[in-house]
């Protein structure tokens, strides 16, 4: 029987799978895009620059960022103990809130945008309790962050919980035998080898809150210049039929998707790239 | 034996750190995901069971839901054909801009959903790419059903290819090749072997997909045009009632749409300890590698 050539390609359809792929993506997601470099290209660099760095347009990126980065950080810290929770300490319930952490992925984000407004109103579950303590959650850029550190939260979670489960107990147990204590073995040893998937699923997290709009905008009290987000920006551009306006501020927010992108991308890498050398120094040992 | 209870005590975290640790984080769960679920059934069912019936049974909520059940509908196949195009060329082939086309399919993830939507208005809306022609045909895109299911196509591109990529990787294609070498068709072998193979990954990723197309807001919301009774998706919906401070009514049909994220989660679930289960027995049947 006539055997193919090894790197003659065996199985079947990878013209065909990777036609339809190519078109497919073209189709919906290069092309549209295109569409809007070509329409921003009706402005001007320097009109572009005017519209991207107007007063209100910087103040809605101080509010994005920062509110994603507050989340962002809020989610890495409970993330990280909720993750550690999970993997090493039994307790009752436990796949039921194992679930539950994927809630923020499947419960759409307008649905999570009304609870939590209602929430931390000043007449809420949650809001009641704060506002005789001053603290005003509703409708101030701290709500941003609220809705924010709601998406965010299985990011962090998911990275890390393999990574936990995939420590190998023996590092662990040369650190106590060498005398570490168990915050020293934390610190020195665990915190490092996390290090890259919890900074990953900051990354994750924080770069879907840039862009997040459906969870915010009722949280917010979308004040300009103090409480409005960037997406939000846009749809007001729009509204006020300046579809211009709105797509040089798009533009913006697509280059810090792309940066994000190849920020995630990277992190990835290096984060597999670390584990590898790793368990190749560990092979090589044996 | 101090030495050992040393060793013992570093291994594993204090008593106090224990319970400190399991307070914090299942707290913290408590209050970001665990309230707000309750919180959308408390806030829908506050003025009891008839106005809670009521609010649903109304014109306005069910073309709602039949809207937000058709663009799912038609989004759901594409999807699933695209993720098992791009899982099989990726996976099972090696070629040049590989990890481009990766990073490719990732970009819906990354693009804010307003952004989306923006996009696809400049392209067939009334003043973009083809509106001009697009009227001229009287085909309505934006501001209409098509506009809304091809936002929703972006926004849920990535899912059951992600879900699919590792899973054909890590199960290479030694089974296909055995497959085809004892004379299968390639259809065969596609029926026989690799879709049984990766059935409940496809399954994952189609849930997760479908979650997500019945309730995206941001993108939906700008191609639509708000048109009550037409154009209005079921989370497009909550948005208007809730407006109109007709608190009960957004929380009846937000529950439903809570209804559907605990159904996929229920089903992520399940599916996921199908997976693993598969996984166990297959290493089980494996006779163990020689070391």
């Amino acid at each position: 029987m006539p055997r193919p050539a090894s790197g003659r390609r065996l199985l079947p359809g990878f013209g065909l799978s990777l036609g339809c792929t190519l078109v497919y993506l073209s189709l919906l997601i290069l092309l549209p895009l295109a569409g809007l470099a070509f329409k921003a290209s009706e402005l001007s660099l320097a009109q572009w620059w005017a519209i991207a760095t107007s007063e209100r347009a910087l103040a809605s990126y101080r509010v994005t960022f920062g509110a994603s980065l507050l989340a962002a950080m809020i989610n890495a810290f409970f993330g990280l103990i909720v993750a550690w929770i999970l993997v090493r300490y039994p307790f009752p319930g436990k796949r039921v809130v194992d679930s539950l952490v994927d809630l923020p992925f499947a419960l759409p984000t307008a649905v999570a945008g009304i609870t939590l407004a209602t929430l931390y109103a000043g007449n809420g579950w949650i809001g009641r309790h704060l506002e005789p303590l001053g603290v005003k959650v509703a409708f101030t850029p701290l709500g941003i962050v609220v809705a924010l550190t709601f998406i965010g939260l299985p990011f962090v979670v998911r990275t890390l919980q393999p990574v936990i489960e995939d420590i190998e107990p023996e590092i662990e147990e040369a650190a106590a035998m060498l005398g570490a204590s168990r915050w020293q073995t934390f610190t020195r040893v665990l915190l490092p080898a996390l290090f890259p998937a919890l900074l990953t699923g900051f990354t994750l997290a924080f770069s879907r809150s840039i862009g997040e709009y459906g969870s915010v905008i009722f949280i917010a009290g979308n004040l300009p210049l103090i409480s409005e987000i960037t997406p939000l920006l846009i749809i007001a551009k729009l509204e006020q039929y300046d579809v211009v306006g709105a797509t040089a501020l798009a533009v913006v927010m697509l280059i810090i998707s792309f940066v994000m992108l190849l920020a995630v991308n990277a992190l990835q890498w290096w984060a597999a790239s670390r584990l590898h050398r790793r368990s190749g120094s560990a092979d090589e040992r044996r | 034996m101090s030495g050992a209870a040393a060793v013992k005590r570093a291994l594993a975290e204090p008593r106090w750190v224990r319970v400190l640790l399991l307070g914090v984080g299942l707290g913290f769960l408590f209050f970001f995901l665990a309230l707000p679920l309750l919180a959308v059934f408390g806030e829908a069912f506050a003025t009891g069971w008839t106005a809670y019936a009521k609010a649903l049974d109304d014109p306005e909520a069910l073309s709602a839901i039949g809207l937000t059940l058709s663009v799912a509908l038609f989004v759901l196949p594409g999807n699933l054909v695209f993720g098992l195009a791009a899982a099989w060329a990726i996976a099972k082939f090696d070629f040049r801009g590989k990890s481009l086309l990766i990073t490719l399919i990732d970009l819906p993830f990354a693009v804010s959903p307003v952004v989306v939507g923006l996009v696809f208005l400049l392209i067939f809306g009334a003043q973009g790419l083809f509106g001009p022609w697009l009227a001229a045909h009287e085909i309505k895109v934006v501001f209409a059903l098509p506009g809304m299911i091809i936002v929703t196509m972006f926004i849920t591109c990535p899912f059951v290819a992600r879900e699919l990529i590792p899973l054909m990787q890590a199960q290479g294609k030694e089974e296909e090749e055995a497959a085809l070498s004892l004379g299968a068709t390639g259809w065969q072998m596609f029926r026989r072997v690799t879709l049984p193979n990766i059935k409940w990954g496809l399954m994952y990723g189609v849930i997760l997909a479908n979650a997500r197309a019945m309730g995206e807001f941001g993108a939906v919301s700008v191609v639509s045009g708000h048109i009550r009774g037409q154009t209005n998706t079921l989370p497009l919906h909550v948005e208007i009632l809730y407006n109109e401070y007709n608190a009960v009514g957004a929380f009846a049909s937000a529950s439903v749409l809570a209804l559907l994220a605990l159904v996929t989660l229920l089903a992520k679930t399940i599916v996921e300890w199908r997976m693993r289960r598969e996984t166990l027995m297959l290493k089980a049947e494996l006779p163990p590698e020689k070391n």
